[in-house]
């Protein structure tokens, strides 16, 4: 599947303040839902996202099955240093998915 | 506004065209949030076909190891304005193709390839893909007089009662476009986004798809996918649709 789509501006101001905009394709399946024969899907979504600027984490979320397909993740962070952000997705049956960006802070 | 006209049981119903200004796209419907998810391609969710369309694009297929780029090049070039002027006539089959069919051509004609079935993940990316250098670009209307007897074919089956619940669908979106449904606002159901990211399908479908879902809430028969009925549906209703703007691809609720 695609890679998870990362929006981040590419230089910030030293002490601004800015967004970072994340999507990954995943299905997330609740596990309540059922086929047309009565058999129920498994669960199967995303558990929790994380993302670390350079090294330290900055944000983290614990995503439940309430959460719509393809979670489009997005939170605010203050610029410090220039370096990369750091992104992690892991849920069941073993998914896991990373992606980075850099960002230049003048 | 528009009168509710009490259509009588016999004969066929015949409402009258939407007045070309008065068109209006899917979009102008949409809440705030879906607005702002279609307008930026980071946010809008189809961007994950896209990118994997763009993938397949350059990808070598199968027995003849030739790529889409191998005979089009750049996508952003070479098909910028395809999607808006689809469905077109095809020789070969003597009757109008989607952009679906047309992408199958070219896989089984020019690389050899297998068919990709309709709404598999593949060929939903490819014509996401496609239709995407379409945007902004309004659609072209048909002067191919090839066209003209399918372009009609579809205005019948636009204008006939369906189904266990018997109404066509211009009753609903020629005559009462803006009222409710079962609680839903009617659209009126122009096709310019297509394929779209529904939020109700949490995925990307086609228009056929979405056609297919119509008939299943008359309780009518469905075609069936690349039928001539839904080609001819489709090639009517982008034509109901000319001068409008292609918005591919586009969220829908």
């Amino acid at each position: 599947m695609a890679r998870p789509l990362i929006n981040v501006p590419v230089k910030v101001k030293r002490g601004e303040t800015f967004e970072i905009k994340t999507l990954i394709s995943h299905v997330m399946e609740p596990g309540y839902r059922f086929t047309t024969t009565g058999a129920r899907l498994p669960r199967d979504i995303v558990t929790s996202f994380c993302c670390s600027y350079n090294g330290v984490e900055i944000f983290r979320a614990d995503l439940s099955p309430a959460i719509a397909a393809n979670p489009f993740i997005t939170f605010f962070t203050v610029a410090t240093e220039s370096g990369t952000l750091e992104f992690k997705w892991t849920g069941d049956n073993g998914f896991s998915e990373t992606a980075a960006a850099t960002i230049t802070v003048e | 506004m528009m009168a509710l006209e009490l259509l009588a049981a016999a004969g066929p119903a015949r409402s009258a065209d939407i007045p070309l200004d008065q068109r209006r796209s899917g979009y102008a419907d949409l809440a705030r949030d879906s607005k702002a998810m279609q307008d930026d391609d980071t946010v809008n969710p189809a961007t994950l076909w896209v990118l994997d369309g763009e993938a397949l694009w350059n990808q070598k297929a199968s027995a003849a190891d030739r790529s889409c780029a191998d005979c089009h090049g750049d996508a952003t070039v070479s098909m910028k304005g395809v999607a808006a002027r689809y469905p077109a006539f095809s020789p070969a089959h003597n009757s109008p193709i989607d952009l679906e069919q047309r992408i199958n051509l070219c896989r089984t004609e020019h690389q050899q390839a297998a068919p990709l079935p309709f709404e598999s993940h593949d060929l939903l990316a490819l014509t996401a893909y496609v239709g995407r250098q379409s945007r902004g670009i309004a659609i072209a209307e048909s002067k191919d007089e090839r066209l003209k007897p399918f372009i009609e074919r579809g205005r019948e089956l636009f204008s006939r009662r369906q189904g266990q619940i018997n109404l066509s669908c211009a009753q609903c979106h020629d005559d009462n476009w803006g009222r409710r449904i079962a609680g839903a606002l009617l659209p009126q159901g122009h096709p310019n986004g297509y394929p779209i990211y529904r939020l109700e399908w949490q995925g990307l479908g086609s228009l056929q798809r979405r056609l297919r879902n119509c008939l299943f809430g008359l309780r009518a028969e469905l075609y069936a996918l690349g039928s001539n009925e839904l080609v001819s549906l489709e090639l009517f209703l982008i034509q109901r649709a000319r001068g409008m703007t292609i918005e591919t691809p586009a969220v829908r609720p």
